[in-house]
């Protein structure tokens, strides 16, 4: 039932949510034109001896772009902390607690439905734009234990994505005000999360910090699991490590739920 | 400056998002020694143009973007009537109503980058390069000019809610085009971006906003090279007629429009 209501509640303006998908891609058209001045002028950015940085040649880094907009749509979830730290102050929390819905579960369900039916109409535009660009992805598909992985990270991507949030927002039980916490946070996942570029051109000392943080599972794991970036031989233990940081969210997101329920006092009547 | 923590963190943001961004160029600079093959954007030039961006986007974000998101709003409400009623020149009077002080910020970043890229090519070792007094004031003469294109573009834009009635992704719309106009021109003139920047400079001139000026003070235009002397020249022209195009299109905003509050 919560889920069918989500459900359709994203569904009513198709058209326009399509339109506004396909223009998201544009940003990365100017991408493109960056990076390739950058290759042209370090050595040729195509052909058999393209130039290769921390990894990626060219076209790699324009597939690496498309793939985490794919890894942002499933992980990027606006509006979930700052909507838990409202409910919170407005005291609209109450809700949850003298009737039989879990908030965690309640948020969760709605976030699975909504992206279903972003995805239901996400896919046509993404679709259109891959197969557009697919001169870019120079491997082709990668083989099917890898698209397996590629398919996990974005799951998981997703998940972590929603207890990483949900907990910030439960900071609200502590601090009334928590948006310009949150404005930090989402600046620091932007930057972190390898959206403005692949993580490993970092340089070495501040790259092996940032590839331990979660934030790396937002955007630069996924799509460097597509790429094939990461060996065979360290997939499974990089999985793992997925699963465990997931696995501490979702603790400290229980965790913080319910010492904040103690704490809470009902604000706003 | 009613709320001063919300004002704060505004800056505070904005500043954030620079260090984004200039992280984000070192970075590249770390593998390459300019962007795009032959142009001469170094490192320190291409922060003279970063800088440049920031100045113009911060005065358009100051000075017009509160503006023109409230002209749309006044539009879809009827508010619109009451600035249609007063004796001044309505453009005039929708375009400078409220400064976002806090984008000024911006400026401010703007400056220290500039103030940072200056220096390191004044003591670069091969061939120093010390602005001459006439190429800072072409400078900010084009980034002012700069302002009035992008100023133009954004009236043109918000003046379409006349139209549709509501212009939602006019922050969107506004975002991806004037992307193009943050980096030099020359990477977009190969292959299919020759089309994209013929678009970008002639049709939607959004290239010379900041190309232009960022130019001059880092590349001087010389007379040898007369290819650069037409940029410049069609910077001046392009303002000129992005300004009337602009009160054009205003003017047929403001026949077309309807009152929507009674």
């Amino acid at each position: 039932m919560i889920f069918s209501t989500a459900l359709a509640e994203r569904l009513v303006y198709r058209g326009d949510f399509a339109l506004g998908t396909l223009m998201r891609f544009l940003p990365i058209i100017t991408q493109i034109f960056l990076w390739f001045a950058v290759f042209d002028a370090i050595g040729s950015a195509d052909g058999s001896e393209a130039t290769e940085i921390g990894g990626f040649g060219f076209r790699d880094i324009v597939a690496y772009y498309l793939l985490t907009m794919i890894a942002r749509a499933f992980s990027s979830m606006p509006g979930l902390a700052s909507g838990i730290a409202r409910q919170i102050r407005d005291g609209e929390i109450k809700r949850y607690l003298i009737q039989p819905i879990d908030l965690i579960s309640f948020l969760l369900l709605n976030r699975v439905a909504h992206k279903i039916a972003y995805y239901a109409v996400a896919i046509a535009p993404f679709a259109f734009v891959f197969y557009l660009c697919r001169g870019y992805f120079v491997d082709g598909w990668p083989e099917p234990h890898v698209l397996a992985a590629f398919v996990g990270s974005l799951v998981m991507g997703f998940l972590i994505g929603f207890f990483m949030e949900a907990a910030i927002g439960m900071i609200g039980f502590w601090f009334l005000e928590v948006t310009s916490l949150l404005f930090v946070f989402m600046l620091f996942s932007f930057f972190l999360s390898g959206h403005m570029f692949p993580l490993t051109l970092l340089p070495d000392g501040v790259g092996q910090v940032v590839r331990f943080l979660p934030f790396k599972y937002l955007a630069y794991f996924p799509a460097a699991v597509f790429l094939n970036k990461i060996p065979d031989d360290q997939l499974p233990l990089e999985m793992a490590v997925e699963a465990a940081w997931l696995t501490f969210f979702i603790v400290v997101c229980r965790f913080a739920y319910s010492r904040g329920l103690e704490r809470y006092s009902g604000y706003g009547g | 400056m009613t709320f001063r923590t919300n004002f704060i963190l505004d800056c505070v943001s904005s500043i954030g998002w620079t260090l984004m961004n200039v992280g984000f160029y070192l970075i590249i600079f770390q593998f390459t020694p300019t962007i795009g093959q032959g142009t001469g954007w170094d490192q320190d030039r291409f922060f003279l143009f970063l800088a440049t961006t920031w100045f113009i986007n911060s005065l358009v974000q100051a000075f017009f973007m509160p503006n023109a998101e409230e002209f749309s709003e006044l539009i879809r409400t009827g508010g619109l009537d009451f600035a249609l009623l007063k004796p001044i020149d309505t453009q005039f009077l929708i375009s400078f109503r409220k400064v976002s002080w806090s984008s000024l910020s911006n400026f401010a970043a703007g400056l220290v980058i500039a103030a940072v890229a200056l220096y390191r090519l004044a003591h670069h070792e091969t061939d120093p390069l010390v602005p001459s007094a006439l190429s800072v004031v072409l400078y900010v003469l084009f980034c002012g000019c700069g302002v009035v294109i992008m100023y133009s573009l954004m009236i043109c834009l918000s003046a379409t809610s006349v139209w549709l009635g509501r212009n939602q992704t006019l922050y969107n719309f506004w975002f991806y085009i004037t992307n193009f106009s943050r980096y030099p021109m020359e990477i977009y003139n190969r292959g299919w971006g020759t089309a994209l920047y013929g678009l970008f400079t002639f049709v939607i001139p959004v290239l010379v906003v900041v190309n232009v000026p960022a130019r001059i003070l880092a590349q001087p235009v010389n007379p040898e090279t007369s290819d650069q002397w037409w940029l410049v020249g069609w910077a001046l022209v392009a303002t000129l007629v992005s300004l009337a195009g602009s009160r054009w299109v205003f003017r047929r905003a403001l026949g077309s429009y309807r009152s929507a509050s009674s």
